[in-house]
């Protein structure tokens, strides 16, 4: 579904992204970890054209991301994405964070968006909170209301830029949880994280990123139990000693 | 007059008036308003050496534990920055000269020439000195209060704490807020024209109104203003540059 | 000591009065006019087009350069007469309030455009990446989230910005028009009474502004986003 073919970016004279290629199955759940500055989180906004790239190809269900041609903004309503600071838009509520997009990209009635709002905010178990504003909740509520805003648009893929690493440890399992629900119902996911625990839980495949490149990118007991590189070794002792 | 200059979608523009003779006694229109801008730095430079000093006195004493002097200094500017600038300078031009003993007679002596001048440059320099005040206030305040308390641990007094720790960055920091003030003066001197002091706005209307050549005499005008700002900056740069502190101040644009 | 006589500013405050009303709409048109104009030259200053860019940073530069008084009287003498004599060949207009709107409006449009860019930039980039990952045109985006919050965190730095403009507008007398300030110098002519009535027009101008800027830093403490 997701085919990223040869990616490679410079910021300047600094080269970013090098050669990187990966394919997602539809209903594969993918997580790319690495150590930071390994480029992980660029080449998940490259998905989605947030960042664009010099050279390769990016294409998903045969339209290519980087393609003059291409509706970006149309293509992105198929594509959902979850950030690790959230950003709820904080000028809206709640309710109103989740019906912006479906009434003014997909030109759902205001009724129609509003219900399935609220489904979703069932689904992340935040129903009550529906009309307050993003500075009453606490991080783990933003980050579920984000899922919940990102699902609205009903994707075909969904993509989580380390989506736990802002939050205090006590926050991060309600978004696992709900992280867990979604793939476990068949979700296409890429997911940027340190959370191994997840990994292991749902993971299909991993993929290990050092320096701009993808080292490794093998089924998830593959990985766990024999990295075939030492940088990814190196990697996996530290992350998982505690 | 003005309508047959813009009957054609062009209007030519004759720079040959800047060469035929102005007001002034032996000079030609350009040299007229060479002069003007040439006043326009003088009235500028002076009100802000005024400004300068009265207004790092408020801003100082804004910051310092006194509750009187930190009052003074909030009344000043209030008071300087809530009163429109022409209006302050009718004040210095029509009501000081009658109100002030010592001061009203020595003024209006004076011929009238040095009379705008007077009013003008304590105008600009008393107005700008409240803009001065918070931006003194402000850079004073950006060092936090540990620096004050260092200054103290070590035996310093308060007025040596404020001379040889504070008030040395401060002022570097502040540089290029001060640096935009000095260029809003250098705007704000045009207003010293309504009371017909001939700075290089008011030689600007005059040479356009006289010599009816009024697109020649404003463009010379703002192109001189233009050039002035131009030479400001330039030593502002380079005294942000020759004053820089590595490390701390490296890093501002 | 000096005898202050203030009876001629009680008989001259319906004159008075009349100037203030066109101080206060001066003030008004250059605030609306220079908030709309600003912000549409703050996002073309923003945007990817590099001429365009170009265009209005040179706009702002060029009305920031320049003192108000010569802004007066490029509008005045040379921008403003040729214009309404085109568009309104035979109409008697008030020219003087019109070089007084015109010239106020497009010189507050670029302070006004350098307060809205930076309020624009001060919005963080997830924001609109946000925004763009949901599907939003870049239109969208700026209209329904950037924006928004923007203006919100102005509003601020706005009303001084307009209160500083109602201190400015009594440079029409630069061009002979009778604002508030106008009218009570001409008062203080045809009356004598100089002193008093320039003390008069500052003491008025020094309470509705003290008032202004206090009520807009009470505005600024509760504003939260």
């Amino acid at each position: 579904m997701i085919s990223i073919r040869d990616i490679s970016k410079w910021y300047g004279a600094f080269h970013v992204l090098k050669d990187c290629s990966t394919e997602i199955q539809k209903g594969e759940v993918v997580v790319v970890c690495g150590p930071s500055g390994s480029g992980k989180s660029t080449l998940i906004k490259c998905v989605n054209g947030l960042e664009p790239f010099q050279k390769g190809e990016i294409v998903i269900e045969g339209t290519s991301v980087g393609a003059k041609k291409t509706n970006l903004p149309k293509l992105r309503a198929r594509v959902g994405m979850v950030f690790q600071h959230f950003e709820l838009f904080p000028h809206l509520s709640v309710l109103q964070n989740l019906t912006i997009a479906q009434c003014r990209v997909l030109r759902r009635s205001a009724s129609e968006s509003e219900e399935k709002a609220f489904r979703l905010l069932d689904l992340v178990g935040l129903r009550a909170h529906a009309r307050k504003f993003p500075a009453q909740l606490s991080g783990g509520q933003q980050q579920r209301v984000a899922i919940a805003r990102a699902l609205a648009m009903d994707p075909i893929a969904m993509l989580f830029d380390e989506p736990t690493s802002a939050l205090d440890p006590e926050m991060i399992n309600e978004v696992l949880d709900v992280m867990v629900k979604l793939a476990q119902e068949g979700m296409t996911m890429m997911v940027v994280t340190h959370e191994m625990g997840f990994a292991k839980k749902v993971a299909d495949r991993v993929i290990f990123m050092d320096e701009g490149q993808i080292v490794e990118d093998r089924p998830k007991m593959d990985f766990f139990s024999r990295p075939n590189t030492d940088r990814a070794q190196q990697f996996l002792s530290k992350i998982l000693s505690h | 007059m003005l309508d047959s200059r813009f009957d054609g979608l062009l209007a030519v523009l004759d720079f040959s008036v800047f060469l035929s003779p102005s007001p002034e006694v032996g000079a030609n229109y350009l040299t007229y308003l060479l002069g003007g801008a040439v006043w326009t730095v003088i009235l500028s430079v002076l009100s802000w050496v005024i400004a300068f000093v009265i207004g790092s006195v408020m801003g100082v004493f804004r910051t310092l534990p006194s509750p009187t002097l930190s009052k003074v200094g909030a009344c000043y500017v209030e008071i300087f920055r809530n009163i429109p600038l022409l209006v302050q300078l009718f004040i210095w031009f029509n009501v000081v000269p009658e109100l002030l003993p010592g001061f009203g007679p020595w003024y209006k002596h004076l011929p009238s020439f040095w009379q705008q001048f007077t009013s003008a440059t304590l105008c600009l320099g008393l107005f700008t000195a409240a803009r001065i005040a918070e931006q003194v206030r402000s850079g004073l305040r950006s060092l936090g209060r540990d620096q004050y308390g260092a200054g103290l641990a070590l035996g310093l007094n308060i007025r040596q704490v404020y001379n040889l720790v504070l008030l040395p960055v401060a002022y570097r920091i502040i540089i290029p807020t001060l640096t935009s003030e000095f260029l809003n003066l250098i705007k704000n001197s045009a207003v010293a024209s309504t009371i017909g002091f001939v700075e290089l706005a008011r030689r600007s209307e005059s040479m356009a109104e006289l010599k009816s050549t009024v697109f020649e005499a404003l463009l010379a005008g703002t192109l001189l203003y233009g050039v002035i700002n131009l030479i400001v900056l330039f030593f502002s740069r380079a005294l942000e540059r020759s004053t820089k502190l590595p490390g701390l101040l490296g890093a501002q644009k | 000591m000096y005898a202050f006589d203030w009876s001629s500013i009680l008989t001259s405050l319906p004159f008075l009065w009349q100037g203030m009303v066109i101080t206060l709409e001066i003030t008004l048109v250059a605030i609306v006019v220079g908030i709309l104009l600003g912000t549409i030259i703050a996002v073309v200053r923003l945007s990817k087009n590099s001429v365009l860019s170009a265009i209005a940073a040179a706009y702002v530069t060029l009305f920031r350069s320049i003192p108000l008084v010569m802004v007066l009287l490029w509008f005045q003498l040379a921008l403003v007469p040729p214009v309404v004599r085109w568009l309104f060949p035979k109409a008697n207009l008030d020219l003087n309030l019109i070089i007084a709107f015109a010239a106020f409006a497009f010189f507050e449009a670029s302070y006004y455009a350098e307060i809205i860019r930076a309020g624009i930039q001060s919005i963080s980039k997830g924001q609109a990446m946000a925004a763009q990952a949901l599907g939003m045109t870049d239109r969208a985006v700026m209209r329904l989230v950037i924006l928004p919050q923007a203006f919100r965190r102005m509003i601020p730095l706005l009303l001084t910005q307009a209160i500083i403009l109602f201190q400015d507008s009594s440079l029409v007398y630069v061009i002979g028009l009778a604002d508030f300030f106008g009218v009570a110098k001409n008062r203080a002519a045809s009356t004598g009474s100089e002193v008093e009535f320039i003390l008069f027009a500052g003491a008025v101008y020094l309470v509705l502004c003290l008032t202004l800027s206090t009520i807009v830093r009470q505005l600024q403490k509760r504003i939260t986003i």
